[in-house]
């Protein structure tokens, strides 16, 4: 029997100094993991975030206290899983600071390799799921998504026949690179650039002429040149804020001196300015790969002797901090090495945590649907921010 | 700012401040001069870029907090360390919560200087039990607020029982 006598409307006195909160997430479609934001409302407009984080938390630095120098690199690997090439190899090159570890030159340029298509694959995903987040603006949410999957699977292929894994690989260890390039690689991996280029073309006529993508990511969610280096945001980010800083320029490592490239610099400070600085990005890495793949020398891929036992790697007492370029930014591993075969204490600095703690500076005075479009262009990882 | 020129103001204006290393300058900070020489290092030495804030246990010799800047337009890097008082005993730990117990280790808090240290001092305090003075919302951040204890403590046993999952 229906109550009749309910009212079937509710009024709601809603004056323009009220507000509201809302909670977005943890599992919200457009977090790219789990975040949970409070957020304040006045209308439609955001003027005050609190930002939940670690649902996700591991506690990869008590771990990394718990496992040896041999065992860790591969669990490296699930911090940022979206570009887990990334945290192993700074895990790797801290270690080798400390115990002036000798890497061969081929092993240096696999590392390069296969960091700079890992580049190349997480940005094609954050490409994807941007687009996606931001949906029927762009004519058919998962459009540009199906799009970016698609290649990023041709780089998944590469991986796999490298490593034997498609997203966590522990290719990386103290000394070298596990695994040499197996035959034909190159040539699979030259290809693949090839097609993954000429889609690049495609995808940037697909969204820079579509007006409804110019009006989400134009002139939203900018982040001033000063705001970036208090908060400690790097990456696409920083350099879409105008500074001019990859740690592959100015402090290369793994001979990162090698290879010309060019480091793409925005200055609006704004979503589309970290969507260009990021599509050139895509143009530098194949670049880089290219360079690569021509120079690569024959050699040792690892000066790392046959291990009997996982506890036979030993690092000096020292300390180091070795800084990554990863898709996301300067990932960071501090380490202080006590003599014995794990590290006494190890941080991870992750680029997804100083890059999304600039969500509560940025957010205040944006529309809620602009939210998910500034998130996505940080492109968070909750691996990586959580640990 | 070469290293060298940083070093001797460093000298000039810290005289408490111990100076190692070049490639980063390593500063040891008197923990009552934390904040006065991270502002000094954003304004006089031009580290903007506020990198990371960390803790590391020395057990007995007590808890040391380090922060690491950087110029990003020169190749100029300061990390700098302060020592505190070591962590209270894993007993009187667990008594402790937002801060209010007086044997927390305690340190004045960078949120005034670099707004990045906000999220970096609550993981810290989360992780070490640091307090840091002046901090606008010092709370735990990745682990939830009932949690017991500070898990990179080196007190902290890994398979220390949590509850429901005792």
């Amino acid at each position: 029997m229906i109550d009749t006598s309910a009212p079937n409307q509710v009024v709601v006195d809603y004056s323009a100094g009220e507000r509201l909160t809302m909670n977005m997430g943890p599992q919200h479609p457009s977090a790219h993991g789990v975040f949970r934001a409070i957020l304040t409302l006045q209308g439609e407009t955001v003027v005050g975030v609190d930002a939940v984080i670690g649902y996700l938390h591991r506690c990869h630095e008590k771990l990394a206290e718990t496992l040896t120098y041999a065992q860790y690199p591969t669990i490296a690997s699930k911090t940022d899983y979206v570009a887990a090439m990334t945290s192993e190899f700074a895990y790797v090159l801290a270690a080798e600071q400390i115990g002036a570890v000798e890497v061969p030159k081929r092993a240096q340029y696999i590392r390069v390799i296969a960091a700079e298509l890992q580049r190349i694959a997480s940005h094609l995903l954050w490409l994807g799921t941007w687009c996606m987040d931001m949906g029927g603006a762009l004519g058919g949410g998962a459009t540009v998504f199906l799009y970016c999957i698609r290649e990023r699977e041709l780089i998944l292929d590469l991986f796999e026949s490298l490593v034997g894994a498609r997203l966590l690989y522990g290719l990386y260890q103290v000394g070298g690179t596990r695994y040499d390039l197996p035959a034909g690689w190159a040539q699979q991996c030259r290809d693949t650039l090839a097609t993954v280029e000429q889609r690049l073309v495609e995808y940037e006529r697909l969204l820079e002429d579509n007006p409804f993508f110019l009006a989400r990511a134009k002139g939203v969610g900018y982040i001033s040149r000063q705001l970036a280096e208090d908060v400690g945001v790097s990456g696409p980010l920083l350099r879409g804020s105008g500074v001019d800083f990859d740690l592959r320029r100015k402090a290369p490592y793994s001979s990162y001196g090698d290879f010309t490239f060019a480091v793409p610099v925005e200055t609006e400070g704004d979503c589309f300015a970290r969507y260009r600085v990021r599509m050139v990005e895509f143009r530098q890495s194949i670049a880089i790969i290219r360079q690569a793949l021509d120079g690569i020398p024959e050699g040792p891929i690892s000066s790392r002797p046959a291990l009997k036992s996982v506890a036979q790697i030993r690092m000096p007492k020292g300390w180091a901090y070795a800084r990554v370029e990863g898709p996301r930014g300067e990932v960071g591993c501090y380490m202080i090495a006590d003599g014995s075969p794990k590290p006494y204490r190890m941080k991870w600095r992750g680029a997804s945590f100083s890059n999304l703690s600039v969500l509560p500076h940025v957010l205040p005075g944006h529309k809620v649907a602009d939210v998910v479009a500034i998130m996505g262009s940080v492109d968070p990882v909750f691996g990586e921010v959580d640990r | 700012m070469t290293h060298e020129q940083a070093a001797s103001s460093i000298a000039e204006r810290f005289p408490g401040a111990r100076v190692e290393g070049a490639t980063p300058l390593v500063v040891d900070v008197p923990v009552d001069q934390w904040r006065a020489f991270a502002q000094f290092a954003k304004d006089v030495l031009g580290c903007r870029f506020f990198n990371f804030l960390s803790a590391v246990d020395w057990k007995e010799s007590g808890l040391e907090v380090v922060a690491w800047l950087d110029d990003l337009d020169d190749k100029l890097s300061v990390t700098m360390k302060t020592r505190l008082a070591p962590a209270p005993t894993s007993a009187s730990a667990t008594a402790d919560e937002e801060g209010g117990s007086s044997a927390a280790p305690r340190c004045a808090s960078l949120v005034p200087v670099f707004r990045g240290a906000n999220w970096m001092e609550r993981e810290c305090f989360d992780m070490f039990g640091i307090v840091f003075e002046d901090h606008p919302d010092l709370r735990r951040i990745l682990l939830g607020d009932d949690w017991q204890g500070h898990p990179l403590l080196k007190s902290y046993a890994v398979d220390t029982p949590h509850p429901p999952y005792r």
